[in-house]
């Protein structure tokens, strides 16, 4: 969208790949409602000079609608939202799918702080680091209170809720560091829980991944935390790593990003929220083939080790079949997004 | 404009009842004088009235707590107080604007006072639970303001969980006060429905009530099924925050998102119990100021219905970003487009009413057409968030805080005004200076666009809803706003100050001052204590204004003996 128009209606730099459009739907909207309204306007204070009580007591002709212009005027009007909503709903849910290559970047939200965990272990407070260009994939959880993350220059907002795994993406276009808002009320100092994008330029973001003078030390990667915590919290116990061997519980291998069948005939993609779900509520899925006896774990695990779990479960990934495309279709078979029953 | 006082006394002058009598008539209001003749009385148009005594004070003390929130935004840091206290004031400010006064404003004062006239009935079905439903209603609200004196509330108005089931302040007497006040509403709502069905005059049709009528109506449907659910969800809530049973706190097993569904199956449609009798208002005014029949009356009243019921099937636009599922998110966008359509087809409906009518401009008429401004501004910008996409960037911004102020304020407060302006004779038996009234109409309305207007831009430009502290970019419109504020606030004042004036000193006001034909004109003003003198005939529509007054006059006078045909 222009420039100016950006101005003009106070929006935020455009700094995302979607920003654009969704300005320009948003200039559109604006524009035909507010032209239309105007035009009811005009008739009114037209109609109130052009028929105003010149006698008292004058009787009114009986002017009554005619069925099919009411019934025209609802359909045109229904056409025009529905089209609105058309445009806005393709967006929404562009918006709300990841593209397959995004990297993804675990953020844990807390009163009233925002932590970002790489996939190479390293963290951060605060200060999100992204490439320009890059698909970038958010998985966030809370670990008190509900939060959103909400980068106005991105257009995007995503609730980050206790207990559940939600998700954002967004490709960041231009170099620059923009903030970012909690913008869901959650306490006192809501209003000051303030981070930052960094979006730095692909080369820049090279050397700040291998610059020298940042302490790694003590520093582990996600996956390895994810395998102590599994073995420390017995879960290999029942679930093995490898394929083929039958245990009490479904084997990890191969699980992120396939399709689960659930007792019940239901097909559900095993993505970060299934998994953290099947952690916290294993009873809500249960696997088909299985007994539902695995114990439940919220409230003894947290987030930091949920996060690490799902990123170990998530390296385990290996092409059953390798040289067959599976399609996907997630806009319509994804429900586990965290969608309550 | 015309001026338009002297057209009102031409007007007034033809209509024939009052009759002249030496002895002053008795009234509800000089039928017993006593305290206790008020505080028991189980007249629908008293109780009204109480309700009009504290629902204006609620709308006092919530409009004192957002001119607070607005000095504080003055600056972008701290400016009057604290953070602490700023949460706690706009959650006090929402929870009594919403529940203390917006939601009884209008059904319980002005539907209370005119449903039963309105129907020739002499009061509602049930009159005592009429005046025990005040009682909860008070009951209720001293519970909430007891938890805002010992702890304060600092939840929002929607109370999400888990961070109420966490919060240190007065979250489980609060909720209660909200559960109590909501028992209120059910009776309130079930009294009227079960009037309209059973306490009709003979004659009169369903369809050919008063479009107020049809309006409360099927805002009392909206009540008496929603507001179960609201209350539901408050026990729900206390019993989290109260006894840590953990019911919508996940690190014990419990669903957060599951309370937003619960609390805005009932918010959603609390909005149309606000807005959908400021719309009856609306339908009464625009044909009595206009003389004419309204475009469609079938339209207006089916609409009614019609925006209830696809009320309840929106609750999920409120929840676009908590991470509702792609198919959840589009239904419910799509749904939402029906209540505009439903709306847009009222706003067709009125503007189309004035054609070729005999347009005074007086008043109740001015501000409605100040309600159809703002309600299509705020409609419009509803169609705007309900396209799934743009919510993700407005969404929990100063973008939906406009956008229901233009609903709640700009759409119910306005019409509540009109509405106050419109019936002001009739409740009191004494008229308002026209000329003041327009004046303040007009202030109302800048006050109210310079609040407002800026805080969409401030949503665009991305700053969140309830921040304390804001980036100093934004500071210029948020000392807009504030100014508008002050002047929306010393408006209302101006208000209060000329209707005092005029219950005392105003002129008495003829029966039928504008000159309608709806059946609450029919009778005396102030109207006797059974509501009519002798049940009038009900032989022509509310909105007949094909024939001239005296014409009119002659079909509804109450029936000789001999000929009651009707
Ligand atoms: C007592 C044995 C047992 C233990 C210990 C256990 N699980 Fe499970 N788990 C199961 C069983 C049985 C199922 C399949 C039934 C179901 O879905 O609940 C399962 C299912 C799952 C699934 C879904 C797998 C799929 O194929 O869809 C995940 C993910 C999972 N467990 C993770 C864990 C993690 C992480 C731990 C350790 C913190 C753990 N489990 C500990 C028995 C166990
Ligand atoms: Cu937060």
């Amino acid at each position: 969208m222009p420039a100016w128009l950006v101005k003009l209606l106070f929006l935020p730099v455009e700094a995302s790949s979607i920003a654009a459009e969704v300005d320009a739907l948003h200039a559109t909207i604006i524009t035909v409602t507010m032209v239309s309204s105007l035009a009811v306007f005009a008739a009114t204070g037209w109609m109130v000079l052009r028929f105003r009580r010149r006698a008292p007591n004058v009787t009114t002709p009986h002017i009554v609608a005619k069925r099919s212009h009411e019934a025209g005027i609802a359909l045109a009007l229904l056409f025009l939202f529905c089209a609105f909503w058309v445009v806005g709903f393709r967006q929404y849910l562009t918006i709300e799918q990841p593209p397959d290559d995004a990297r993804t970047v675990f953020v844990t939200a807390r009163q009233w702080m925002w932590k970002f965990s790489y996939a190479d272990g390293r963290s951060a407070e605060d200060v999100l680091v992204v490439p320009r260009g890059a698909a970038i994939k958010l998985a966030m959880t809370s670990r008190d209170v509900i939060h959103a993350f909400y980068v106005p220059a991105f257009r995007i907002k995503q609730d980050v809720v206790p207990g559940r795994y939600t998700t954002a993406w967004f490709r960041a276009e231009k170099a620059g560091t923009y903030p970012i808002l909690c913008a869901e009320y959650c306490g006192t100092d809501h209003s000051a829980m303030r981070g930052e994008v960094r979006v730095l330029e692909p080369v820049d973001y090279a050397r700040w991944l291998d610059d020298p003078s940042r302490d790694r030390s003590g520093e582990q990667d996600l996956v390895s935390r994810g395998r102590d915590v599994a073995v420390r919290r017995a879960c290999v116990t029942c679930h093995s790593v490898g394929a083929g061997t039958t245990t009490t519980g479904p084997s990890w291998a191969g699980l992120y990003d396939s399709y689960v069948e659930l007792r019940g005939g239901t097909r559900v993609l095993a993505d970060e929220a299934y998994l953290t779900r099947s952690m916290m509520d294993p009873n809500a899925d249960i696997v088909s083939g299985y007994q539902p006896v695995m114990p439940t774990y919220a409230g003894t695990l947290d987030a930091s080790e949920t996060a690490a779990l799902v990123e170990y479960i998530e390296s385990l990934r290996e092409p059953r079949d390798p040289g067959v495309a599976l399609p996907k279709v997630r806009a319509v078979e994804t429900s586990s997004d965290g969608g309550t029953p | 404009m015309t001026a338009t006082a002297t057209d009102l006394d031409v007007t007034a002058a033809p209509v024939p009842t009052a009759a002249p009598t030496s002895a002053k008539p008795s009234s509800y209001l000089t039928d017993g004088t006593t305290v206790r003749s008020w505080l028991l009385t189980t007249d629908h148009k008293r109780i009204a009235l109480l309700y009009f005594v504290s629902v204006s004070f609620f709308l006092f003390l919530g409009g004192i707590l957002a001119l607070a929130l607005r000095l504080e935004h003055l600056t972008p840091g701290p400016t009057i107080m604290s953070a602490y206290t700023y949460n706690r004031v706009f959650t006090l400010h929402g929870v009594i604007m919403v529940f203390l006064f917006l939601i009884p404003s209008i059904p319980a004062t002005f539907g209370n006072f005119l449903l039963p006239i309105m129907i020739g009935a002499k009061d509602l079905a049930f009159p005592r639970i009429n005046l025990l439903s005040w009682y909860i209603y008070l009951a209720g609200a001293a519970l909430l303001i007891w938890a805002m004196i010992n702890g304060g509330l600092d939840t929002g108005w929607t109370f999400y969980t888990p961070y109420s089931a966490h919060s240190p302040s007065a979250v489980v007497p609060a909720v209660l006060g909200v559960f109590i006040v909501g028992w209120s509403s059910i009776l309130t709502g079930l009294n009227f429905i079960v009037s309209v069905h059973t306490l009709r005059a003979r004659g009169l049709r369903l369809m050919k009530m008063p479009l107020f009528v049809w309006a409360i109506y099927s805002t009392s449907i909206i009540q008496v099924l929603a507001t179960p659910v609201l209350g539901l969800s408050m026990v729900l809530v206390a019993i989290d925050a109260g006894l840590g049973w953990g019911i919508f706190d996940p690190s014990r097993g419990g669903d957060p998102v599951l309370f937003q569904h619960l609390f805005w199956f009932y918010s959603h449609p609390a909005v149309y119990i606000m807005i959908l009798p400021a719309m009856g208002v609306v339908s009464e005014v625009i044909p009595t100021f206009a003389r004419k029949v309204p475009y469609s009356y079938e339209a207006i009243a089916y609409s009614a219905l019609g925006i209830a019921f696809t009320g309840f099937l929106t609750w999920g636009h409120h929840m676009f970003t908590a991470g509702i599922s792609a198919v959840d998110a589009g239904a419910f966008g799509i749904l939402s487009m029906m209540v505009a359509v439903f709306s847009a087809i009222k706003v067709f409906t009125w503007v189309a009413t004035l054609y070729k009518g005999s347009i005074s401009l007086t008043t109740p008429l001015a501000y409605v057409f100040v309600f159809l401004f703002l309600f299509v501004f705020g409609g419009m910008t509803g169609v705007a968030v309900a396209s799934t996409s743009l919510d993700l960037h407005w969404h929990d911004t100063y973008f939906v805080v406009a956008h229901f102020h233009f609903i709640m304020v700009g759409g119910a407060l306005t019409a509540f005004l009109a509405g106050l302006h419109y019936w002001f004779p009739k409740v009191t038996g004494r008229m308002y200076g026209e000329r003041l009234g327009l004046v303040a109409c007009v202030l109302v309305f800048a006050g109210f666009f310079v609040t407002f207007f800026p805080q969409f831009l401030l949503g665009n430009a991305g700053m969140p809803r309830r921040y304390y502290y804001y980036s100093p970019e934004h500071q210029p419109l948020h000392v807009i706003s504030t100014i508008g504020a002050l002047g929306l606030g010393a408006a209302l004042l101006l208000i209060l100050g000329y209707l005092g004036w005029a219950l005392v000193y105003g002129e008495k006001a003829p029966d039928n001052p504008w000159g309608s034909r709806s059946y609450e004109w029919l009778t005396r003003s102030p109207p006797p204590t059974h509501n009519f003198d002798a049940t009038p005939r009900f032989a022509l529509g509310p909105y007949d204004y094909t024939r001239p007054d005296e014409d009119a006059h002659a079909h509804a006078e109450a029936p000789a003996q001999g000929h009651d045909h009707v």
